[in-house]
């Protein structure tokens, strides 16, 4: 069956706030007006203002609230519109969600799951056009997912839900209404993704192509155009930023002997970054035939005017252009 | 000697309210001796802490909670252990009252793995049970304290959260955020603003536009007591917590009080306040040598009596200090432990490429 990424995380979170009385929606717009994205569609007329709960615009209280809930024992799950906002609330993600375990020599667990658009958007210019994996991916204690597809977004955000420690899932705007074909067990209701283990979308011999979230539809349109001049690229979708699947990116690179990361979010110290100094310091990086690259976005604000920004994120020539280069062909 | 004795308390200043808590107040002798021996309790571990500091045995960051105590005394009276309590930065007397013994949290200031957080917490952030810590962030703890009461009442629990915060929080931002929201939602949550008098260095009079902060929750009624007097902060707690207990949502409770030493270790607390102030508060407004003069002049306990308990409290304390002197800190490779709950062990980095720890 075909399913949207929209649908897919609103079946997550319906399925879990029907097995476990504990599991809350909080944010703002989520209930009487179905979401701002129209994700939580259907949840409050089906579970009632106790578990679908509009709040004011005041990210920074809303998100201490929906952490202090957690505190006492609840699991809310806390939209945030779009993760541009959570800056407002980044204290509490941070200081108080995901370092309270640590600080209390494990007295106080915190299970919460931050959720919301992520990554640039169309036409809204900088304050609202912005990948965050890098910044919660930064911090330990966290948990942070990126799912790509329809079967991402619903099993990551179910195993985000049980996850008894604070998990940020980011999702991708421009995602919600995309279609992916579901299996029957991504269709089941006890269907989950761990979280911290890669996908591998697609096998290939030549050169290891990591991404996460729409970065990976990228990677998979470049390994076709790439196919037909006999460039075989492997895929890896990562699914999870913290923890990050070291193992796979390893092998993988072990095989092709080459590394391109792709992603949305700036350069400087991004996911990209740190997935090229995990490759240089581990056994992988005697495998590597020629330097790690990274495709990004440009590292600038987004700007609004629509060549300019189509100029600031990447494009599958960009994924192309950078294997070619890894493999040394002109 | 008697069984009890009826004192009345300074008059509450009241917000949006009809009327208030008691002024007529009976304490019991169990209660009243109680009470002393907790506050004593407190005064002597923040001196040894203190102490400690100035040795150099406890690092970063320590604020002393003294002066303060009849609020964490007078409040814990009128509340049951399964309230719940979540305070800012200055921890100590509130840890104490919460349950936690004197010696795990000298332990965790001398950070010791015996420490009520092994040594990982350090001042700030001690935790117990139904006791959300020890927030090191300017007003955090308030929105938190609205969620654990937002708990409370999702579960169907008859109980309160209290969410305490400095004068200096109470200009935060995120504080009007919580007001709101648990007045729309009427949670079971108690705002507590400990006025102190003092943000850091800053008087009161210099950071809030108002300075009436029993009546900053504007929606929220608010009742302003004398923090100095464990009976007012009691019967004050009383009230407000039988206000959220019976559906009626937050209420705001300023407690006026004052702390003897400076904002935190750093702070001499005389650059921005007379000496004299912290003398004359010390010698007309102690909430210990109050109650002490109460107790005696009611006939409800003798001096001798409460020199008993002062040498009883001493000894416990010193002999808390030793172990929290003499305690091994946590060894190295538990670090790595407490980043996740229920997970298998994994590989967690160290300082360099060739360093790892386990999770467990």
């Amino acid at each position: 069956a075909q399913m949207t990424v929209r649908d897919a995380l609103n079946t997550a979170m319906n399925e879990e706030m029907k097995r476990d009385e504990s599991v809350f929606l909080l944010g703002e717009e989520v209930a009487e007006y179905d979401g701002a994205y129209k994700v939580s569609r259907g949840l409050w007329r089906k579970y009632g203002d106790k578990r679908v709960m509009d709040t004011p615009i005041t990210e920074m209280g809303f998100a201490g609230i929906a952490v202090g809930a957690a505190m006492a024992g609840l699991k809310p799950i806390c939209e945030f519109m779009t993760f541009n906002f959570s800056m407002q609330a980044i204290d509490q993600v941070i200081n108080s969600a995901a370092k309270t375990f640590y600080m209390s020599a494990g007295k106080q667990t915190v299970p919460i799951v931050f959720r919301g658009p992520n990554g640039a958007a169309a036409g809204v210019a900088a304050q609202h056009s912005q990948c965050f994996a890098a910044w919660y991916g930064h911090c330990p204690g966290l948990k942070v997912v990126s799912p790509y597809s329809s079967e991402d977004a619903k099993g990551l955000l179910k195993s985000a839900i049980r996850d008894p420690n604070p998990v940020v899932c980011m999702e991708n705007e421009l995602m919600y209404g995309t279609a992916f074909e579901m299996s029957d067990e991504a269709m089941s209701e006890e269907f989950l993704v761990p979280i911290g283990k890669a996908k591998i979308e697609r096998e290939g011999t030549h050169c290891t192509l990591v991404s996460h979230s729409k970065s990976v539809g990228l990677c998979l349109e470049a390994a076709q155009i790439l196919e037909k001049e006999n460039i075989f690229c492997e895929v890896i979708n990562l699914r999870t930023i913290r923890p990050m699947d070291e193992e796979t990116l390893i092998n993988s690179v072990k095989k092709t002997n080459h590394l391109v990361t792709v992603e949305g979010g700036w350069p400087q110290f991004g996911v990209g970054a740190e997935i090229v100094a995990k490759v240089m310091e581990s056994d992988a990086f005697d495998y590597l035939d020629s330097p790690v690259y990274r495709v990004t976005g440009a590292d600038i604000p987004m700007p609004y005017a629509a060549t300019l920004e189509r100029a600031t994120l990447p494009g599958t020539q960009d994924v192309v252009l950078t294997v070619k280069k890894s493999l040394h062909i002109q | 000697i008697v069984d009890e004795a009826t004192f009345t308390t300074n008059e509450y200043a009241l917000h949006k309210l009809d009327e208030g808590p008691s002024q007529t107040v009976t304490v019991t002798r169990d209660d009243a001796l109680k009470y002393y021996r907790q506050m004593q309790t407190i005064r002597r571990m923040e001196t040894a802490a203190g102490n400690l500091y100035k040795s150099k045995v406890i690092r970063g960051f320590c604020h002393l909670y003294s002066g303060q105590e009849a609020c964490a005394v007078g409040m814990e009276a009128a509340l049951t252990p399964d309230d719940h309590v979540i305070t800012a930065y200055r921890a100590h007397g509130w840890t104490y009252t919460r349950g936690v013994p004197p010696v795990n949290i000298l332990a965790e200031l001398t950070g010791r793995k015996t420490g009520c957080a092994k040594g990982k917490g350090g001042s700030m952030h001690m935790y117990g049970k139904n006791f959300y810590g020890g927030n090191g962030i300017v007003g955090a703890q308030v929105p938190l304290g609205a969620g654990i009461a937002l708990a409370l009442k999702y579960t169907g629990s008859n109980n309160v959260c209290v969410a305490l915060y400095g004068d200096g929080a109470a200009n935060q931002g995120q504080v009007f955020e919580t007001y709101n929201m648990a007045k729309l939602w009427d949670l079971p949550v108690i705002f507590v603003c400990e006025n102190n008098g003092y943000g850091m260095g800053t008087a009161v009079e210099r950071a809030s536009a108002s300075t009436d902060y029993y009546t900053r929750g504007d929606y929220v009624p608010g009742i302003r007591a004398d923090g100095m007097d464990v009976l007012a902060v009691r019967e004050a707690t009383r009230f407000a917590a039988e206000w959220c207990r019976s559906g009626k949502g937050p209420m705001l409770l300023e407690v006026a009080t004052y702390r003897y030493h400076g904002h935190s270790m750093s702070d001499p607390g005389t650059t921005y306040r007379p000496r004299e102030e912290i003398q004359e508060m010390r010698k007309t407004r102690d909430p210990i040598t109050g109650l002490r003069e109460k107790l005696i002049s009611a006939n409800i306990a003798t001096a001798e009596e409460m020199k008993q308990i002062d040498l009883d409290v001493r000894a416990e304390i010193d002999k808390a200090v030793e172990q929290a002197k003499t305690d091994p800190e946590l060894p190295v490779e538990e670090m790595y432990t407490d980043i996740f709950v229920d997970e298998p062990p994994f590989k967690v980095r160290g300082t360099n490429p060739f360093m790892y720890g386990m999770s467990k």
